[in-house]
């Protein structure tokens, strides 16, 4: 809807945009430049064209890094959006517990991803860490240094834990908005509590689950730092996600060029990812 | 369909209410006929949602009991109650068609599927939406989703009671009449039983057999429209049904006679028990006649609505309100005359009988 | 005076404010009636400056303000719901205003208890809003757009949801104060009762255009189209299709209406009559009423009046008549239609009789 119209309103925003070009659009202009160039030290460039963007999706190593982390996302997001679903169903909608649920929901967002990692790392250690020492204990092969199943299944446990409750919170701020005739009506339609679920809470949830979709969704291919922490992006090459094989590319072996193009095409899958599911999700909630 | 007795009810939301005025709903001893249609009148906050959700069991009474056809259902879920309510703004399933909305209730109690389509195509006929019966509910406007939750409402024929709280709040004037009319013949084709709760006299007098007034948590008056226009047993009655409502004018009662300031004026009989403590004079503004005749008032304003007009005056230093039918004009010298059909007396707000002499207009 | 010169409003290509054209003097109160989504809130919103029309201009005491925002133009709006700040007691709410236009302490002081007297909440003045009742919330609302002192107040449907008495009770006293500021009101409504009790000027809207504009009970009485005459009836207008032969219209079943003195001279044609339900009667009122056979289809009783809906022909017709009537279902009653108070509508719904105006 058409509000005010006042020229002198861009001028407000200025500042935000000179601060946007020079937060982002410089350094993506950089990365560009840098793309389409080769370089051997010393601030002499030449020019490569398209062969840093042909090298990188024709590498097996991109690729590999891509499945995985396209599998790292499907496999978080299919477990932190039922149960983030689940919990926020679960929660008092009234009374003393709601502070109590939410502070605990809002502890594991306040703490640094590094320090998440770290966490996870000690924790689950074999020789000091309670979750590593006790799995050997009673007598399972957990080993996340040496097993990429069990490397993977703790960075995904991780994550789980680190991030359901936002899926949580998002849920239960669509959930409270519900108002109370909607359950009175269904209790007087005799429908049953899968019933009320279905054609109440998730018509109701569904403007907030996309939104914890995308955001779980562009959160998670970009995972960096935790991973990073707990295995290094190890053992072998099992838990490196593409933003640990850039880093190593661009820092370990300083491949500027190729990095570059890299994180190029590393943003425009994630921007056409998120592109097909926003689509997706809101011409399904507009049908 | 269900007889409904309301046993010595009472409800107060807070658990420790001690005090009368810690009671929502104060003591409620009432029957609802097996097949009534009934109105629950009052302003907001005098109880009549609250009785209404203990009715169907979504709140349950802090006293007293709930008996549906001699039954206790006091402690029953809304679910095992049976009955259908429709709620003040629209309840309706986004994300289904209207055809399947109107069929979730009945479907829900696993109907047969060729018994759903005949009871939702009657319905869907009723409420004239029968071109939109494939299209997703959520587009529609405020009315026409309204029109489904009465849909829903109705479409379950073995229910013990249909409630209606404020049901028609969204609806546009010219649709409420419509509406309205086919509720009624609804009634009259099944024999329901219908509580209709509702602060909107027009909305409560023409769809009830009985209305019940509530005020302040009570039952003031049970009565017929006709009862409640005619013999308000309370001046709360007579203020809150009819617009403009009952003119009361504080008189002093000497045999057939109530004196208004210096005025007289001739009661249909005289009152049965002696005035005790503040009497007052009821009379409706449709029962004071204007003419040239009576006693003297000063003319305030005339407000023309249409077909009648509404003469705001003052008599003996007391606002009184009378009514001149369209073609009626308002005489030079003007004076007012009570028809006694219309007067009641009240002592302490309460209605005293009159010992009727005179012949009834 | 505020003018509307020929105002379209389109949102996404539909049009909501269909070319209205109108003149509200100073110190007068006009209603805006029609139904749900007639346009009666956007062509508040455009009167405010809240929306910019599409085409057309707006004109404030012969100033075009077509463009200003509505920060610069002191406007008041009250609307359904029922807006004020929560955390600020009634005395701050209905200050506000004047606190933001830098008034001093004193004249602060002086004109709340002015407004608060007007409306009757003196008593409340410490409370905050949610501890007040519907009808004291929205007198709370009321009395911060009277303080404001502005020159246009938009008062959207104010009263709708509040407690028929309690709108019996504003309603009464809104005109009274409206008329002491001198401001232009604007009042919209969907309840044609509402519009005659509030007396003033009435527009009614029907799809977003002006059907007719003037003095309500004017507009009521000698509507100039049909769109008019239904937009504003409640109990909803009778009408019937019917043929002009000679001196009588001819009714279903041969029984012929005497024509109108005055409309003598029309055509013989197809037209449509309409009548208000009261004046459908079971006596005979004037010797030449004419009485048609129609079915009850349902009655219903008010107290001291009886609404008995019927059907005759093809149409459905309401007849509201005195008394506590009862009839069976599907019985057949003889009915008085007065001709001196038809309404005759030629086959574009414009009124016959009526002085030709310019289509609205």
């Amino acid at each position: 809807m058409e509000k005010t119209w006042n020229n002198r309103a861009w001028f407000m925003v200025l500042p935000v945009l000179v601060l946007v070009a020079f937060s982002a659009v410089i350094p993506l202009m950089t990365v560009v430049n840098y793309s389409v160039q080769d370089t051997f030290g010393n601030n002499e460039f030449f020019w490569a064209g398209s062969e840093w963007f042909q090298e990188m999706l024709t590498s097996a190593r991109f690729w590999e890094a891509f499945w995985r982390n396209l599998a790292f996302s499907g496999i978080i997001l299919a477990i932190e959006i039922p149960l983030g679903i689940f919990i926020a169903l679960n929660m008092p909608k009234s009374g003393w517990g709601v502070p109590v649920c939410l502070v605990l929901m809002a502890l594991p967002l306040l703490i640094p991803w590094n320090v998440v990692g770290t966490i996870w790392q000690v924790f689950g250690r074999i020789d000091i860490g309670l979750l590593g020492y006790g799995l050997n204990a009673f007598g399972l092969d957990y080993n996340y240094v040496n097993d990429p199943i069990d490397a993977w299944a703790t960075v995904v446990i991780m994550d789980v834990w680190h991030w359901t409750s936002l899926v949580v919170l998002l849920c239960y701020a669509g959930l409270v908005s519900i108002p109370d005739a909607y359950y009175q009506a269904a209790k007087i339609d005799g429908a049953s509590r899968w019933a009320v679920f279905r054609y109440i809470q998730l018509p109701k949830m569904n403007r907030v689950l996309l939104i914890a979709v995308l955001l779980r969704f562009m959160d998670s291919f970009m995972i960096y730092t935790e991973p990073f922490v707990v295995t290094g992006g190890g053992p072998g090459n099992s838990t490196t996600f593409l933003s640990i094989d850039l880093v190593k590319m661009a820092i370990g072996q300083f491949d500027l060029g190729p990095a570059a193009a890299m994180s190029i095409i590393y943003f425009l899958i994630i921007l056409l990812l998120s592109w097909v599911f926003y689509t997706v999700m809101t011409n399904y909630d507009a049908e | 369909m269900a007889r409904i007795d309301l046993d010595h009810i009472r409800h107060a939301y807070s658990p420790n209410a001690t005090k009368p005025e810690d009671f929502a709903l104060k003591e409620v001893h009432h029957t609802f006929e097996d097949g009534g249609a009934y109105a629950l009148l009052g302003p907001s906050g005098c109880g009549k949602t609250t009785l209404l959700n203990i009715i169907s069991g979504l709140l349950h009474p802090s006293h007293g009991k709930l008996l549906f056809n001699g039954r206790d259902v006091t402690n029953l879920s809304t679910q095992e109650r049976n009955i259908a309510q429709v709620f003040q703004f629209p309840v309706i399933y986004d994300t289904m068609t209207v055809y399947d909305n109107l069929a979730f209730p009945l479907r829900n109690r696993g109907v047969p599927e060729s018994e759903v389509d005949r009871k939702v195509r009657e319905i869907i006929k009723m409420i004239d939406l029968e071109s939109w019966a494939k299209r997703r509910a959520r587009g529609l406007t405020a009315d026409q989703k309204q029109k489904i939750s009465l849909g829903r409402g109705l479409v379950r024929s073995d229910v013990n009671a249909i409630l209606f709280d404020e049901p028609l709040t969204v609806i546009d004037p010219h649709m409420k009449w419509v509406l309205r009319s086919q509720l009624k013949q609804l009634h009259r084709q099944f024999g329901y039983t219908m509580v209709y709760v509702t602060h909107d006299q027009t909305e409560a007098l023409t769809f009830a057999d009985r209305v019940v007034v509530m005020y302040d948590g009570q039952i003031v008056q049970i009565g017929t429209p006709a009862e409640l226009f005619e013999k308000p047993s309370h001046t709360f009655v007579g203020y809150f049904i009819g617009s403009p409502g009952m003119n009361v004018l504080p008189v002093t009662v000497e045999g057939t006679r109530a004196k208004l300031g210096g005025q007289i004026i001739e009661l249909p009989g005289a009152p049965a028990a002696d005035g005790q403590g503040q009497v007052e004079l009821g009379i409706r503004p449709e029962y004071v006649r204007v003419g040239s005749e009576g006693i003297p008032v000063q003319i305030r304003k005339v407000e023309d609505i249409g077909r009648h007009k509404v003469v705001r005056a003052a008599i003996e230093g007391k606002e009184i309100a009378a009514i001149l039918t369209e073609d009626e004009e308002l005489p030079a010298n003007p004076h007012v005359r009570f028809d006694p059909a219309g007067i009641n007396l009240y002592a302490n707000s309460w209605r005293v009988n009159v010992a009727e002499t005179g012949r009834r207009a | 005076m505020l003018e509307l010169r020929n105002v379209t409003k389109a949102v996404g290509g539909v049009d909501h404010i269909r070319d209205v054209s109108l003149q509200l003097e100073h110190g007068s109160l006009n209603v805006l009636l029609g139904p749900t989504l007639s346009g009666k809130t956007s062509l508040m919103r455009l009167m405010a400056g809240l929306d910019r029309p599409t085409s057309g201009s707006v004109w404030f005491d012969g100033k075009d303000v077509t463009g200003v925002r509505v920060q610069d133009r002191n406007v008041a709006m009250v609307y359904q719901q029922f807006i004020n700040y929560p955390a600020m007691t009634v005395y701050e709410n209905i200050a506000s205003p004047l606190r933001v236009a830098g008034e001093d302490k004193a004249k602060i002081d002086r004109e709340v208890h002015r407004a608060a007297e007007l409306l009757k909440l003196t008593p409340y003045l410490n409370r905050t809003p949610l501890n007040l009742s519907g009808g004291q919330q929205q007198r709370t609302a009321l009395a911060r757009a009277i303080v404001k002192n502005a020159r246009l107040v938009l008062l959207d449907e104010p009263l709708a949801n509040l407690d028929y008495k309690l709108r019996e009770e504003l309603r009464a006293e809104l005109p009274k104060i409206f008329s002491e500021t001198g401001a232009i009101f604007v009042y919209a409504t969907t309840e044609p009762h509402e519009a005659l009790l509030l007396g003033g000027n009435t527009a009614t809207l029907s799809e977003g255009r002006i059907t007719q504009f003037g003095p309500t009970i004017s507009v009521f009485r000698k509507p100039l189209n049909l769109t008019t005459a239904r937009t504003f009836a409640d109990p909803p207008l009778n009408m019937i299709a019917l043929d002009k032969e000679g001196t009588d219209f001819v009714l279903e079943g041969g029984v012929r209406l005497p024509v109108p003195q005055e409309l003598a001279g029309i055509p013989d044609a197809n037209y449509t009559i309409a009548f208000q339900p009261h004046h459908l009667s079971l006596h005979k009122p004037h010797k030449q009423a004419v009485s048609v056979k129609a079915k009850v289809l349902v009655t219903e009783i008010t107290g001291s009046e009886s609404f008995v809906h019927l059907s005759f022909a093809d149409a459905r017709w309401v007849m509201l008549a005195h008394g506590v009537l009862s009839f069976e279902p599907d019985e057949m009653v003889d009915v008085y239609i007065d001709p001196r108070h038809i309404m005759v509508f030629d086959g574009h719904g414009n009124a016959v009789g009526a002085k030709p105006r310019k289509a609205a």
